[in-house]
């Protein structure tokens, strides 16, 4: 993503221009030049990264199915599989070309269907193929869509909820992504936004969208006692919670080095540093802070504070060095610890605090990158930029902010726009009797966690025994 | 007869419980995953930086079936394992059998013990 970005403002990195030439590395039939394994490299490294992320699908289940109540289980993770698959024909039928189309500063227009313009335009002067960028980028749209579930979980109408992904999918992300990674206007500043692999784009999208959603739909019933206080609803599985964490650390491992969109041993590397750095920073000021503040170091928040270290990188994961990646992980990790409090007081009730890992968080990653960016020492060096404390000055900083508060409104009153069409025709919510019952059996039938005895009639069980006796 | 022995004890108990009532010639029992309270009433917990009162804790549910001439002896076996001193040990409780048949066999009243 950023090497699109650094061609389209002149300062081509000399491995660029050296990778222009693979795409004509077969010419010489059997011949192997640098160039070939080069872009053989390239894109084998971006299909594993692609697949990381995808990988990450299994995080997020598993996160929201253990801050969230037995009783629904099977109907998050249903959502968790639908808002992907959804996601990927949607993405694949048009947002892929809304996303990198040619067309104008706001929206692409060609590339319908996976569509060859993408290749021919996009990607041209690059050494990756449309199947290893459309896989990359498809995985990227599908985590915008679903981190919209947990904030909006036990309540949900499932139907209304694959809708939201289509649309999601579909339209509102991939505008973002043109505007951005596209090469839409938000590129095209004087001082350009940077947001390596998507604080904003990805996250606060997905982080808004949860907002909305979670808005529109209200608390769930029993959250709020009659004094007005918020009331803890337990998860039903901690062991289900932070095993997603560490998968979503894994796929992290993939959606920020991976957005290098090549292979390369100095840039993928450095940022698998500055990722992990801000993740652990995460996870241990999530931990000191809830220690102090609650009395116990907290379980859950913690989990959290890793992946709200994490979120908050991604924009600047490239552009900052390892002491800023720390920084930057410590302080969000005590953000995301404040706003799940403040969103609890404000009755937006987000079960699993997705609104804080990636809306908050990814407003502040974003954020971040006018500040801490610097060319000392970070992972691009001197094709980074200083941001204010580097003594780069505020104009990165000013774009930045350009960037989150231009996405988030537009994302926003989009989801406004989906979320009432939602609610006044076919409904947002389930009816309270099937949300005290549980979603499981009234949306999908069945139980997640069914019993075992009871469902074959004893005399066949007792007729089986016989006749295993006989024999 | 025969004596329905029943004991809610902490969960950790158990073992001891077990192997005291073994000791004491109890020849097999049931358990149950219960929650209640008693005098030890409930405890606070904190999930996501709200409060809650757990007030049902987690106990063993224990009943055993023994002879009538058991009976002292196994209520003895359940309340010295299963004491620490502590409020929430729990309590034992007998009631007389009214009938007793072992299924497999036919055999019935204490032979069914």
């Amino acid at each position: 993503m950023r090497r699109k970005l650094l061609t389209g403002l002149g300062l081509v990195p000399l491995g660029v221009i050296a990778l222009a030439a693979p795409a004509m590395a077969q010419d010489g039939e059997g011949v192997v030049t640098a160039d070939s394994v080069q872009a053989i490299l390239d894109n084998i490294w971006v299909l594993v990264a692609a697949i990381l992320v995808i990988f990450m699908q299994a995080g997020f289940a598993l996160v929201e199915a253990g801050l969230t109540r037995a009783k629904s289980v099977a109907n998050i993770m249903m959502k968790n599989m639908m808002d992907f698959c959804v996601g990927v024909i949607a993405f694949a039928c048009v947002g892929f070309a809304f996303a990198f189309g040619t067309g104008n500063d706001f929206i692409g227009t060609n590339g319908w269907f996976i569509g060859s313009d993408i290749a021919e335009n996009y990607l041209s002067g690059t050494t990756l193929g449309l199947p290893t960028f459309f896989i990359f980028q498809v995985a990227f749209a599908a985590t915008a869509a679903t981190i919209v579930s947990g904030a909006m979980a036990e309540r949900t109408k499932f139907l209304s909820y694959i809708i939201y992904s289509l649309l999601i999918t579909a339209i509102v992300y991939p505008v973002v992504v043109h505007w951005t990674w596209g090469g839409g206007w938000l590129s095209q500043l004087d001082t350009p936004y940077i947001d390596f692999a998507g604080s904003g784009i990805v996250h606060m999208t997905g982080g808004v969208a949860s907002i909305v959603g979670a808005a529109f739909l209200g608390p769930r019933i029993g959250k709020y006692g009659k004094d007005g206080k918020p009331r803890a609803i337990p998860g039903h599985s901690i062991p289900f919670a932070i095993v997603g964490v560490f998968i979503l650390l894994i796929g992290w491992f993939g959606f920020n080095p991976g957005s290098w969109l090549a292979a390369d041993a100095t840039v993928v590397p450095a940022v698998a540093v500055t990722t992990v750095i801000a993740g652990a920073a995460g996870a241990l000021s999530a931990m000191v802070f809830t220690w102090i503040k609650q009395g116990k170091p907290d379980v859950g928040m913690a989990g959290n504070g890793l992946l709200a270290g994490l979120v908050g990188v991604t924009a600047g994961t490239a552009h900052v060095n390892n002491w800023g990646a720390c920084i930057i992980g410590l302080l969000a990790g005590v953000i995301v610890v404040l706003s799940v409090y403040f969103f609890d007081r404000v009755r937006i009730d987000d079960p699993v605090g997705a609104v804080s890992v990636h809306g908050i968080c990814g407003a502040f990653g974003a954020i971040c990158v006018g500040l801490f960016a610097t060319t000392n020492g970070s992972p691009l060096g001197e094709d980074s930029i200083d941001g204010l404390f580097y003594g780069g000055g505020a104009d990165q900083l000013v774009t930045q902010l350009i960037g989150v508060v231009s996405i988030a409104a537009f994302v926003a009153v989009c989801m406004v726009i989906v979320f009432a069409g939602l609610k006044y025709t076919i409904g947002l919510r389930v009816s309270p009797t099937e949300e005290i019952e549980g979603l499981d059996v009234h949306e999908h039938g069945s139980a997640g966690y069914g019993a075992d005895i009871g469902h074959i009639g004893d005399d066949v069980l007792v007729g089986a025994l016989a006749d295993s006796e006989g024999s | 007869m025969a004596t329905l022995v029943t004991a809610v004890i902490r969960p950790h108990s158990l073992d001891a419980v077990k192997e005291s009532l073994k000791a004491a010639g109890v020849t097999g029992m049931t358990i149950t995953e219960v929650k209640g309270f008693g005098r030890q009433g409930g405890h606070t917990e904190v999930y996501r930086g709200a409060e809650y009162t757990v007030d049902l804790l987690p106990k063993i549910k224990l009943e055993a079936i023994v002879a009538d001439g058991d009976v002292a002896a196994a209520v003895e076996a359940i309340s010295t394992a299963a004491a620490t001193g502590k409020i929430g040990d729990g309590k034992v409780w007998t009631l007389p059998v009214g009938s007793l048949l072992r299924i497999r066999t036919g055999e019935q009243g204490e032979e069914a013990v």
